[in-house]
């Protein structure tokens, strides 16, 4: 539900909002799936870093009033009718996939913390590291490219 | 002497050679002595070894000199090899002895025009293969060299290439012939399979032990090759090419459409002639034939303007006289009338060129006159081959093998051919010296400059003097009864003769008709000369009208033949294999076109069709 | 310890997958294209969690894991491009960046 407000949003920041709301939902399913550490993430890096580097940028940008205008007038009923047929073909996909199965739940365990982390320095080490690489990567790239200074400007095009 | 044989047809495709090989860089005078002398040459040699074959004949009466052998196909082992017997010499003789005098002709006559060497390259090439096809011993390399006739012809009609005329002369030259070789090309494939061998004596040997009188096969072999020889010798029907070939130099019209090439089909049936006594429906077809073309063509140069449409037409006409004695069964008089012509004929084609060239490239006689005075030697010798193709009585060559010609209808062919030999020879005064008193006599309408040229002058009174004195090879029997050609050629000759008294009258009107034409030549282009330019009665001028465009074979052509050919051609533009190419292309175009429609540039575009695409691969992945 | 099935899951994770989808195809904003953009890793990684806890292993979190720093990693980068196309084009339009159509 909040997810749905959250596409559907003129406003950045109002969307953002939901955005966080169905985050936080999100996280509680995790939990009730038995999943903690999961749930953990969720709101820590999700909802707490992700989604405050949106914050920050939009407030960056300053769009203001004139903005929302914008998003309005972009926003023309007509338009959600292709791309909601497209998702409720694949929707419809999805569900065609899982009528056939039906599996419950087996048991009841939870997988803790612990197990998760025996998991990532055993056997997905290499992952890890790949990932930290990754993050890596894209810390300085994000740094290189918001750069603002004379030199950028005298050379036209993005570099 | 007989080991000399080849190099007859080969000197002059060596000055081919030569010529093309290196004609541009030599000058004018080397390039003369290398086209005229190779001509001059192999006309020696013919002389010598002409010579030689008549002082000490051998004994199968025929040289034969083999140099390889060509093919080997299926039993059939055409060679390259050579067969000389009193037919190819004679042939081979006046070849080279006109052909080199029109050679040296041409060399001040075309010493204004470019392509100097050029010229000469397509003569020699011409003289070379027209020496082939008279020398071959078996048909298929009589059949190369009658490829090659045809393509000098294209090839020289057309030289000054870049007059759409010209090209359009030679191509209707070659389309027209090349019907008859169709027809010729059929006949030897018949004769190939049907007797097994293309050696010419050998098949005549094997088609007369094999094959009775009139039989079917006979007479179809020898009307495909009648087809042929129609369509090299201009007659009826597919004669409609000559006259337009005139828009070639003079020098060729000399050489090829009067002497030689259009003579080869009187020696290809002349040459076949065992076959043609075997069918005797194809040899009465000849005859009608030579007899209807000699008067069609006979009317039609009676009212021609072009001085050189006039001896085209007097060539086709000319050579129905031939085709008619063959059709009798007069071997040698069909020979002896080419032999005449082919002096003659060339004769008047080169005075007509030294008339063209001292009034400035004039054709028009109506706007020529005067000229006996101004060009006194080509008028003498003009009015000897005019006299000769009259069949001035006694003293002309013409008279006499036309003489032979009619005498030998009368008494093979019976009273009408014989008839339309007399008219023919009545018209054919008629034109012939209305085109003298029209050209010589008469106002002086135009200004004159010649140079003064032996190489012109000399062919001319060379071929004057043959013109007169190649009359006595051959004389009936009332004036001295000499006949050295019959006798060499030892063909069958007439069956019988006619008796002596009907052979004088025969004779008297024979001269009678062509006095009487000279005579009405005088009155209506001499002394009288308003009656002849205003044609009178409607009757009058249709018939004029009728006879200037060749009795509408043109006309006829044009409409059954070309006109639905045109017609295919542009409805068929579009044609169906065409389209599958073109259709090809337009694919790959449309294609090309849809595709970059997709290259918007938009992202959300390119997210909506991924997103499309995905969702198509799982649907095909859940349902499939 | 609870009563979701499996079913039920990954229902809610296709759901939230299809929504963000539609919130990349429609909106023009850029930064909403991001957004929902991490609506549907999100979604994707919904879906590995429950997967995880239906077979009571860690590799489903850990899994999640992975895809949570890829998504911090490109929402860095992506942001920073953002920045970078509003300075030079003024506005924040996602059809205004197709100067490099053909």
């Amino acid at each position: 539900m909040a997810t749905f407000l959250a596409i559907s949003r003129t406003n950045a920041i109002h969307a953002l909002l939901y955005f966080i709301v169905s985050l936080l939902a999100l996280a509680l399913v995790f939990f009730l799936l038995g999943a903690p550490f999961a749930a953990a993430l969720e709101v820590i890096i999700y909802a707490g870093a992700i989604m405050v580097l949106f914050v920050f940028v939009i407030m960056m940008l300053n769009l203001g009033a004139e903005a929302a205008k914008q998003e309005r007038e972009w926003l023309r009923p007509s338009g959600w009718i292709g791309p909601a047929m497209l998702a409720a073909i694949l929707l419809g996909e999805f569900i065609c996939i899982l009528a056939g199965k039906g599996l419950p739940l087996a048991e009841a365990g939870m997988v803790g913390p612990k197990a998760v982390g025996a998991a990532l320095f055993g056997l997905y080490v290499v992952g890890v590291e790949l990932a930290s690489l990754l993050l890596l990567a894209g810390l300085v790239g994000a740094y290189y490219l918001g750069r603002r200074d004379e030199a950028q400007k005298k050379g036209g095009a993005i570099p | 002497m007989r080991e000399l044989l080849w190099l007859i047809p080969a000197l002059p495709c060596a000055g081919f050679f030569i010529l093309t090989l290196a004609g541009a860089r030599l000058s004018h005078r080397g390039v003369a002595l290398i086209g005229a002398g190779s001509v001059g040459l192999a006309a020696l040699l013919s002389a010598l070894v002409g010579l030689a074959f008549i002082t000490a004949p051998p004994s199968s009466y025929a040289y034969v000199q083999t140099l390889w052998t060509w093919l080997e196909v299926s039993g059939l082992q055409p060679g390259i090899a050579f067969h000389l017997d009193p037919l190819a010499l004679v042939m081979i003789t006046v070849i080279t002895a006109v052909g080199f005098l029109i050679h040296l002709y041409a060399v001040t006559y075309m010493g204004e025009e470019e392509g100097y060497g050029r010229f000469f390259a397509y003569m020699n090439l011409f003289v070379g293969a027209m020496l082939t096809l008279v020398l071959a011993d078996n048909l298929l390399l009589l059949y190369l060299g009658w490829e090659g006739v045809g393509l000098c012809s294209y090839l020289l009609i057309g030289f000054w290439y870049r007059d759409p005329v010209s090209g359009y002369a030679a191509r209707k030259a070659f389309v027209v012939t090349r019907v008859g070789d169709v027809a010729l090309a059929l006949g030897i494939l018949l004769l190939a399979t049907q007797v097994g061998t293309l050696h010419i004596q050998d098949l005549l040997r094997e088609t007369a032990r094999q094959w009775p009188d009139g039989s079917p096969l006979a007479t179809l072999a020898a009307f495909l090759i009648l087809g042929g020889a129609l369509g090299k010798s201009a007659q009826l029907p597919l004669q409609t090419w000559l006259p337009d070939a005139m828009a070639g130099p003079v020098p060729v019209s000399a050489l090829i459409h009067a002497a030689t090439m259009v003579t080869a089909g009187v020696y290809l049936i002349a040459r076949l002639q065992g076959l043609f006594t075997l069918a005797p429906a194809a040899q009465g077809a000849v005859a009608a034939i030579g007899a209807a073309t000699l008067l069609l063509a006979g009317c039609s140069a009676l009212v021609q303007r072009d001085i050189k449409r006039i001896l085209a037409y007097s060539t086709i006409s000319q050579i129905g006289y031939m085709f008619l004695a063959l059709g009798v069964g007069a071997w040698s008089a069909a020979i002896f009338h080419f032999l005449t012509h082919a002096f003659f004929k060339a004769l008047l084609f080169l005075g007509a060129g030294a008339v063209m060239l001292g009034l400035n490239h004039e054709r028009d006689i109506y706007r020529m006159g005067g000229l006996r005075t101004r060009l006194p030697l080509t008028f003498w010798t003009f009015l000897v081959g005019a006299a000769s193709l009259s069949a001035f009585p006694l003293v002309t060559a013409g008279f006499y093998s036309k003489e032979f010609i009619l005498a030998q209808a009368w008494q093979s062919g019976g009273p009408w051919l014989w008839a339309a030999g007399i008219a023919g020879a009545f018209l054919t005064s008629l034109y012939a010296f209305r085109m003298v008193f029209l050209v010589f006599c008469g106002p002086a309408k135009g200004d004159v400059s010649l140079a003064p040229s032996l190489c012109r002058d000399i062919p001319l009174l060379v071929l004057a003097l043959l013109a007169i004195v190649s009359g006595f090879l051959e004389t009936p029997r009332t004036l001295g009864g000499l006949s050295l050609l019959t006798d060499f050629l030892r063909t069958g000759g007439p069956a019988s003769l006619p008796e002596l008294s009907l052979e004088v009258r025969l004779q008297l009107i024979a001269s009678l008709a062509s006095l009487a034409g000279i005579y009405t030549a005088y009155l209506f282009f001499r002394k009288r000369p308003r009656l002849a330019e205003e044609p009178q009665s409607a009757v009058v001028r249709l018939l004029h009208r009728f006879w200037f465009s060749g009795w509408g074979f043109d006309w006829l052509y044009h409409a059954l033949l070309v006109q639905p050919f045109l017609w295919l051609a542009k409805i068929n533009r579009d044609d169906f294999l065409d389209l599958i190419y073109r259709a090809t292309a337009w694919c790959a175009a449309a294609s090309h076109r849809a595709l970059s429609r997709t290259q918007t540039g938009q992202v959300r575009w390119y997210a909506a069709v991924i997103a499309g695409g995905t969702v198509a691969l799982v649907a095909l992945a859940v349902f499939l | 310890m609870s009563a979701f099935s499996v079913q039920f899951g990954l229902t809610l994770a296709g759901a939230l997958f299809c929504l963000g989808l539609v919130g990349v195809l429609v909106r023009r904003n850029i930064l909403f294209i991001l957004l929902s953009l991490e609506i549907m890793l999100n979604a994707a990684g919904l879906a590995f969690v429950v997967a995880g806890a239906r077979w009571q292993q860690p590799d489903g979190q850990v899994m999640f894991l992975f895809i949570l720093v890829a998504a911090a990693a490109e929402v860095a980068v992506g942001l920073a491009l953002v920045l970078q196309l509003f300075h030079r084009l003024r506005t924040l339009d996602a059809d205004a960046a197709a100067r490099m159509r053909g």
